[in-house]
């Protein structure tokens, strides 16, 4: 019954978002039912579509379980793009600065990296407010502008093959690199980019779930989110809590360095990231700010990318713009669900239930 | 005057008045009492035109009258004055009193007109209301006093108050019942809605009492009183006096030494403050609200930097002024706080989750190393709670919100008994608690007492904190300004010290 309340609200946002769509398309010149075939039937092709839409699906689950921690502490964390950046560049840099070192200390110490530079760079506006006072959206927003902007600094003056016209760093060492899903699954070919990080951020739900609801930190954290003064008459740190939430945060955004720099591109990309951390906000919003719904709404999103590349090829007139109104619609109407559960709750729609 | 004849209104699965039937005569005072969700101010609301009734009907002046909008009632000479005062807070008294009824045209307010006619009916009725005074800037028995001028400049002959005197402190209730009974000699009739016995039978003429959405009562005030009052009210005998032993007090376990707190703002709600509370008996802190009680209060269960202190706090021979809340609790201090919303509950958690605020991080609550919940041992404490304090809905998946007012006081109050404290802290543990509640409570308080537990209580409610007490300190402006023995002292002589102080 709980669980059903909980689900109606995005799923009635995804089906409108589609009518909607739909409606478009049918205005703009096409067929609405022969553009949505083509978008789930690429997303869900095996296995070609079903690999890239999990890849795609992977940075989301991590920026979305980012959103979601900090959120539970009361915290908006914009952030989660500035983080992965820090993280992806500091995984490359032990990728490449021990290139020689073999898998077995390679791979946990990038992993460690990851952890780091992405925990380092939440860490900042976490202290800051902690200790100023001073609002985390700001800071995080200013924070990826200079992360951005520095990494760029490295990469071109300071990490890339001399002469190469890219803006990338030189290669990680072979030993960094971690196995593609193809090598395990039989049908799924090894060019597909889907890899370990996939695993790795499924596990990380389980994670995050076991740390917010099963253990005293987590029962800290989110008494801090819903209610600080009561937190901090239960004894807890409310500053602590803050500090703790959005290092954390940096931390799960930066496990998607080890998707891009371990298990795609065996390099730091500048700019490589399609707005992960951004989109990331809207996968927690419509995944409810729980792990399971931050795994279905990211699969959602990442189906809605993959889908739209057949669609803009194949249609008439549909570009893959249709892609952002769908994202954009289902966001507004989780967004408006709070708006729905303000004036509107009088009328009895969406009321919380109380006994 | 008025007549509600047969009214039954339900929400949802919840049969708020069931052929509630209450008779209003004309020119007097009709309270009207019940414990909280008893329908009172339902059947009110509906006399209003805030709600429709499913059934039965209206009668003014003996007439059946269909109303369907506050306006219909205003039309019928009928206002209501709303536990919280729907004033426009930088705006004029004259601004808010004509408000929805502007004299002048359309283009020109004529808002001079408006100011003759209130100072005629401030006159009249003895209000002193200044109509070029600004809202905010008024205390709230002021503000009060506009909502009243609100209804009578509207031709009011009936007025309706709900919960007058749940906002004032206890000389301004004086104050305004002598504005009350001006009233009924102006001829005009009140309708006070209260679960206060005590004003009941200073004010009223007649009473309407309510149970579980029923009329189970009507009586004449002089022929009544409030133990009769309260047994109708909760449907049982209740003891309205409390009841206990003389104290066996021990050592000394709180010795608070020239403590004095400094706000953010930088004002000194607390100075210079200095008393013991020793095992085995109930300090009790009286005073007007708003006099330091709240700051003291958190001072002494750490939930202030210890920046803002200067003294000293020991426990025992422990000095714990600059220690935090985690540590306090440690120390076998427990806290009842004065708002519940605000600092005693996770509003969106469910009771299991919020029986453990405070020992949620040692065992037996975490099991497994040390960091993981034994949910078990969560769902026992939670259930044990529930169970001991009566804790209604007994469910520990509901969230808090869930609960009424009493309930959630009740869990608070079960959370902080269960870690067995060597000293309690506890504000206003009745406030907006029904009476049957009340009783439990203070009984539960005694109890704790008697335990060999030192309790330091500070309430607004003059009554409790005097009855409760074993010893009574008087706080005015942040300082103590005298001790009383609560067993053989005035309420004047202490209401005097609250006020005045000295």
């Amino acid at each position: 019954m709980n669980l059903l309340r909980e689900l109606l609200f995005p799923l009635i946002a995804v089906v409108v978002a589609f009518l909607i769509g739909g409606i478009l398309i049918l205005l703009i010149g096409d067929n609405p039912l022969q553009a949505y075939g083509l978008l789930f039937g690429s997303a869900f092709s095996w296995p070609v579509g079903v690999g890239y839409t999990l890849f795609y699906a992977t940075p989301l689950i991590f920026t979305g379980l980012a959103v979601l921690v900090a959120f539970r502490c009361g915290l908006l964390n914009i952030g989660a793009e500035g983080q992965l950046y820090m993280a992806a560049f500091a995984t490359a840099w032990v990728g490449i600065t021990f290139a020689n070192v073999s898998s077995w200390l390679l791979i946990p110490l990038c992993f460690i990296a990851a952890i780091l530079g992405g925990g380092f760079w939440g860490a900042i506006p976490g202290v800051l407010k902690a200790r100023f006072g001073s609002h985390e959206v700001i800071n995080t927003i200013m924070l990826n502008f200079i992360a951005v902007a520095l990494l760029s600094y490295f990469t071109q003056y300071h990490y890339k093959t001399p002469g190469d016209p890219i803006m990338q760093t030189v290669p990680i060492g072979e030993a960094a690199h971690i196995a593609r899903l193809g090598k395990f699954i039989p049908g799924l070919p090894e060019f597909i980019p889907l890899n370990l990080a996939f695993v790795l951020a499924l596990i990380c739900c389980g994670l995050v779930y076991l740390f917010l609801w099963r253990t005293k930190w987590g029962y800290e954290l989110r008494a801090t989110g819903t209610n600080p003064t009561a937190a901090e008459y239960g004894g807890i740190s409310v500053r602590k809590q803050i500090i703790v939430a959005m290092t954390i945060s940096g931390a799960l955004a930066g496990m998607v360095g080890v998707n891009e720099v371990l298990g795609y591109r065996y390099r730091y990309y500048d700019g490589f990231s399609d707005n992960y951390g951004f989109t990331g906000i809207a996968v927690a919003l419509l995944g409810r700010n729980h792990p399971v719904g931050v795994i279905i709404s990211a699969l959602l999103f990442a189906i809605l990318q993959r889908g739209g590349i057949p669609v803009d090829a194949f249609t008439e007139h549909v570009t893959k713009d249709i892609v952002q109104v769908l994202q954009g619609t289902i966001i507004l109407f989780v967004a408006a669900e709070a708006f729905f559960r303000g004036p509107f709750a009088k009328f009895g729609l969406l009321k919380r239930s109380t006994v | 005057m008025l007549e509600l004849r047969n009214i039954t209104k339900r929400f949802g699965a919840v049969l708020a008045n069931d052929k509630v039937s209450i008779v209003v005569e004309p020119g007097t005072i009709h309270a009207i009492v019940g414990e909280n969700g008893a329908g009172k101010s339902t059947a009110m609301r509906i006399a209003y035109g805030f709600y429709k009734a499913d059934e039965g009907d209206i009668l003014v002046e003996g007439q059946v009258h269909n109303i369907k909008a506050p306006h219909d009632a205003i039309a019928l000479g009928i206002g209501m004055v709303h536990q919280h005062f729907m004033l426009v807070d930088t705006m004029t008294v004259a601004e808010n009193i004509v408000l929805g009824a502007e004299p002048g045209s359309a283009i020109a307010l004529d808002l001079a007109k408006a100011s003759v006619e209130i100072r005629r009916l401030s006159e009249e009725f003895k209000l002193a209301v200044n109509p070029s005074a600004v809202i905010e800037h008024l205390s709230v028995g002021q503000q009060q006093r506009v909502e009243l001028m609100k209804a009578l400049y509207r031709h009011a002959r009936l007025l309706i108050l709900d919960e007058p005197t749940a906002v004032l402190a206890p000389q301004e209730v004086e104050e305004f019942f002598s504005i009350l009974r001006r009233m009924r000699e102006q001829g005009k009739t009140v309708v006070i809605i209260t679960h206060k016995l005590t004003e009941v039978l200073a004010i009223s003429d007649e009473v309407t009492v309510m149970r579980d959405g029923r009329v189970v009562g009507r009586l004449q005030t002089r022929e009544t009183n409030a133990a009769e009052l309260a047994r109708l009210m909760v449907g049982r005998e209740v003891l309205l006096r409390v009841e206990k032993t003389p104290a066996k007090i021990g050592s000394s376990k709180l010795r608070v030494r020239n403590l004095s707190v400094t706000s953010r703002a930088g004002a000194k709600p607390v100075q210079d403050v200095t008393f013991d509370v020793r095992n085995g008996e109930i300090l009790g802190i009286a005073g007007v609200e708003g006099n330091g009680q709240t700051e003291l209060m958190e001072a002494l269960a750490g939930l202030l930097s210890p920046s803002q202190l200067s003294g000293e706090i020991r426990i025992e021979d422990r000095d714990i002024t600059r220690e935090g809340a985690r540590l306090r609790r440690e120390l076998g201090i427990a806290h009842i706080p004065e708002d519940r919303h605000r600092r005693g509950l996770l509003l969106e958690f469910d009771l299991a989750e919020n029986s453990i605020l405070g020992v949620h991080y040692r065992p037996p609550i975490v099991a497994y190393a040390s960091t993981f919940f034994d949910h078990e041992a969560i769902h026992k404490r939670a259930s044990e709670i529930i169970e001991g304090f009566d804790v209604r809905p007994a469910n520990p998946d509901l969230p808090a919100r869930a609960l009424s007012g009493g309930n959630q006081q009740k869990l608070i109050i079960g959370r902080e008994f269960k870690v067995d404290p060597k000293l309690l802290l506890v504000s206003q543990p009745t406030r907006g608690v029904d009476i049957g509640a009340i009783e439990f409570i203070h009984r539960k308080l005694v109890d704790l007492r008697d335990s060999g537990c030192a309790v330091l209580l500070v309430s607004a409610e003059l009554e409790e904190v005097t009855s409760l007490s074993d010893r009574l300190l008087i706080i005015h402006q942040g300082r103590i300004v005298g001790e009383v023995d609560p067993k053989v002292a005035t309420i004047e002589e202490i209401g005097l010290l609250m006020t005045r102080g000295h």
